[in-house]
């Protein structure tokens, strides 16, 4: 008999806030965080729209008290952290077995990739400083000692499925009667790299993206940070903590399709929800409303979709991608998406899908155009999808 | 054309690692992708790079990938045409 | 609930796989770097699949095949691996281009086969398992999260899990630490390295899977029996205090441990701890060293656990390994490990 795993604290930072509050008024306003690039110069800056966070490295340091910038990745990771930390009542973490879980694709890389230019020309130059944090383990640990954890801390690397995997440990561990909370989710922030390297798949779009419409060409990369703390029932009722939502179900399965596209018939991706669903033991008319991955390639919107309607049949639910508002913040999506997803449990919203006009023709459904309020959402189903087949569906219920 | 054709298959043999491969075992009119030698959606890209360092030319547009891409001829026939231009 | 190691795939810095006596003629490099010694792929990954493969990839893949043959099967349940630098070649090859480059004219194939979870990935689809795929990059504690996550699947349901460690090094990423002064000087041969008297310690690589069930095949190396990792202890004290509750967690005490196998690196300094933990917590166990043949590198202990199971399979110490001789056969090892005093893990393995 599994136990309840709750979750009594969100953090998030993404393009289109810094905080819960901000993204809900962006929400609520309609307002997209996708714009320019200007976090570093490229000769894509004002060709590939992207979600920046609208924090520049100098302020994030300052408003988290460094002394000066560490990677981007851990500043992005800090801020939604101890975000999360401070909603969820706990007066001191080690007062329990505490854990630290992220997620990142980049890790220190914003840094790294500053350092070749100069240590590709001599290789005895470059600051090292730039490479201490290249690892992903090391981001992890600048926010695991920012938040004075070491019980347990982890780094998953499963590309963009990454940090919902983050959440799935940590509720694992909980249940095993392992620790007692953890802080799980991730974090990355938009590097050089990345952006080339999402170009050179030529899978962006030179505008702001449009997930799930029939004429929707690509992505936007993004970036940030989410974090939720999950607690066993039992912490919850010792220390009187208030239940945001509850992990209900969850599966992580691989596509073994292609290194980077999906299945036509999203195989992954329909076996990660079943068996989510199954878990959580909850039939598909429960589902309130799916938090797409719907990143606005042709290919992953055509195969979550069709999975989608192969396993709902006629009976959809409400169902969006909140990319066309952050972009795509690849390791961090999951963990951002599980705070929207748990939003969307407390306040009875759900989401709009940005900029959609064109139902996918092979689709029976099509996703919200506006937001909805004053909803019953009792079950909510988050999917997050990455290259090398990887996928992962998670369900939050009301707790 | 033929010195094209050649050139190209050597530069389609590096540049996908084809190493079992040399310029004399891919037909000129031989499929490329699917059937014939089984190339993929990663590979196409990669010959849009190709196409770009080596032949200067341009495509934007991964959906004119299966028509350009159909076999060296195609490839030889595509680069002709826009390099003339 | 028993966890059995019934098949194992190591491609290391000695010749560890293939039919070969085990670590009877350890390689004697001198250097700062070993490398390892590869299998002819194509005997092991299917030709029209390697061409895209880096070097980390080829390695990962061919050795979870290994793995997967010793223990008879087509086919893992789930695929759990750990990569603290993931595809760190790959990796280079995209960041110079596209820095040579400017941003101009940039091939995917590198950027694609950079992520961490290529590897896994890339077992997934050649082996066509669509079940769990899971992939931990946390520096030195990537192998034993991928081990503990598999150990934790295992409690729940009878399943095949493939767990790997996996790590390269790179001319780049060499050249790099290098400049942070972790390495000794290049006049050492590896076979020395724990007599070097010297700080710094040599780099290594190597990619050991091990197929891992709940039920015993007919190959079986050895039982988990568990593991536990430790970050940042405070001092000697906290780290043998750690060493000793793990024991008893099991219902055991260090008299238990027929053999203490350690992840001493030759660093003079750094090594005490080993030498502290050998001497006042294990003084009966026979003492045994591993990183002399791999190298130092943060899934080492993914190695370490091929030659723990290789020693309870066979019944005896390569004498590369043995350091300090005792009268027990080798029932139950006991393998610490530990990086730049930061990550500290052991791992108990039992015959069966």
């Amino acid at each position: 008999m599994r136990s309840l795993i709750h979750i009594t604290g969100l953090g998030v930072v993404s393009a289109i806030g810094n905080s819960v509050d901000e993204t809900l008024q962006a929400f609520e306003k309609g307002t997209s965080g996708i714009g320019p690039i200007t976090l570093f110069p490229s000769i894509h800056q004002n060709q590939l729209p992207v979600g920046e966070v609208k924090l520049t490295n100098e302020a994030l340091a300052s408003m988290l008290g460094l002394q000066q910038p560490i990677t981007r990745t851990a500043m992005l990771g800090i801020l939604a952290a101890r975000q999360a930390v401070k909603d969820s009542g706990i007066k001191n973490l080690n007062s329990f077995r505490v854990g630290f879980i992220s997620a990142t694709t980049v890790g220190g890389m914003d840094r790294t990739e500053n350092f070749f230019i100069d240590y590709l020309k001599d290789k005895t130059t470059g600051n090292l400083d730039d490479v201490v944090h290249h690892e992903c383990g090391s981001t992890t640990e600048l926010i695991a000692d920012d938040l004075g954890i070491k019980d347990f801390i982890s780094t998953i690397n499963t590309a963009c499925s990454s940090s919902v995997n983050s959440i799935i440990l940590g509720s694992r561990l909980i249940d095993k009667g392992r620790l007692d909370v953890v802080v799980a989710g991730g974090t990355d922030a938009l590097t050089k790299f990345t952006l080339n390297g999402f170009n050179s798949l030529m899978i962006l779009d030179k505008e702001p993206c449009r997930p799930f419409d029939a004429s929707r060409s690509g992505l936007n990369l993004g970036e940030g940070a989410g974090f939720v703390v999950l607690v066993s029932d039992r912490v919850l009722k010792q220390e009187s903590l208030k239940s945001h939502a509850v992990v209900s179900g969850y599966a992580n399965t691989n596509d073994a399709y292609h290194q980077t596209a999906s299945s036509p018939e999203g195989r992954g991706s329909f076996a990660a929800m079943q068996q989510a669903l199954e878990m959580s033991n909850i039939s598909i008319r429960d589902i309130d409303y799916i938090n797409l991955h719907g990143t606005g390639t042709q290919n992953n919107d055509s195969s979550e979709g069709t999975a989608i309607q192969r396993l709902f049949g006629d009976e959809v639910p409400k169902v969006s991608s909140t990319k066309a508002f952050t972009g795509h913040t690849l390791g961090a999506s999951g963990g951002i998406e599980a705070v929207f997803s748990v939003l969307a449990i407390q306040k009875g919203w759900a989401f709009p899908n940005l900029r959609f006009k064109t139902q996918i023709p092979e689709l029976n459904y099509k996703p919200l155009q506006e937001l909805r309020k004053g909803l019953t959402i009792n079950h909510v189903l988050s999917n997050s999808f990455g290259f090398g087949g990887n996928c992962s569906s998670i369900v939050f219920s009301k707790g | 054309m033929e010195a094209l054709m050649t050139d190209l298959k050597t530069k389609i043999i590096e540049a996908l690692n084809l190493k079992h491969l040399k310029p004399e075992d891919i037909g000129d009119e031989q499929p490329l992708f699917v059937d014939g030698l089984g190339l993929d959606s990663i590979d196409a890209l990669e010959l849009i790079v190709l196409m770009q360092e080596h032949y200067n030319i341009k495509i934007a547009d991964p959906e004119q990938g299966p028509k350009i891409f159909k076999s060296v001829k195609t490839m030889a026939e595509y680069i002709t045409s826009h390099q003339a231009a | 609930m028993a966890v059995y190691i019934n098949g194992i795939g190591t491609i290391s810095p000695q010749v560890t796989f293939g039919d070969v006596p085990f670590l009877e003629a350890p390689k004697d490099v001198t250097g700062n770097r070993l490398t390892c010694i590869e299998p002819e792929y194509t005997g092991w990954i299917d030709p029209k699949a390697i061409r895209r493969m880096s070097r980390v990839i080829r390695m990962g893949v061919a050795s979870a095949g290994m793995a997967l043959k010793e223990a008879g099967l087509d086919k893992p349940d789930a695929i759990i691996t750990g990569t603290a630098f993931g595809c760190l070649e790959d990796t280079g090859i995209f960041l110079t281009k596209m820095i040579e480059n400017n941003e101009h004219a940039l091939n995917p194939t590198p950027f694609i086969q950079s992520t961490h979870n290529t590897i896994g990935s890339q077992v997934a689809l050649l082996l066509q398992c669509q079940g769990y795929n899971q992939t931990y990059s946390h520096r030195a504690f990537s192998f034993e999260h991928a081990l503990l996550d598999a150990l934790m699947m295992l409690e729940e349901k009878p399943l095949s899990v493939l767990v790997g460690g996996v790590d390269e090094v790179t001319d780049h990423s060499f050249s790099i630490m290098n400049r942070f002064g972790l390495y000794k000087d290049d006049s050492v041969s590896n076979l020395n390295l724990l007599e070097s008297k010297t700080n710094g310690i040599i780099q290594g690589e190597g990619s050991s899977y091990f197929l891992i069930s709940s039920e015993k095949g007919s190959n079986a190396y050895a039982r988990i029996s568990n593991l536990a990792t430790l970050y940042k202890p405070v001092d000697g004290t906290e780290i043998q205090k750690w060493i000793k509750t793990f024991l008893m967690n099991q219902s055991l005490s260090s008299n238990d441990v027929d053999l203490i196998l350690l992840g001493s690196n030759g660093d003079v300094t750094k090594d005490s701890v080993y030498s502290e933990v050998a001497s006042s917590v294990f003084p009966n166990a026979a003492v045994g060293v591993f990183k002399h043949l791999c190298g130092e590198y943060q899934t080492s202990n993914a190695f370490a656990m091929w030659v723990a199971s290789k020693i309870l399979k066979d019944g005896s110490i390569p004498s590369t390994v043995l350091k300090k001789k005792t009268n027990q056969n080798p029932e139950r090892i006991l393998i610490y490990n530990q990086h730049l005093g930061h990550h500290h893990s052991l791992i108990l393995l039992e015959s069966c």
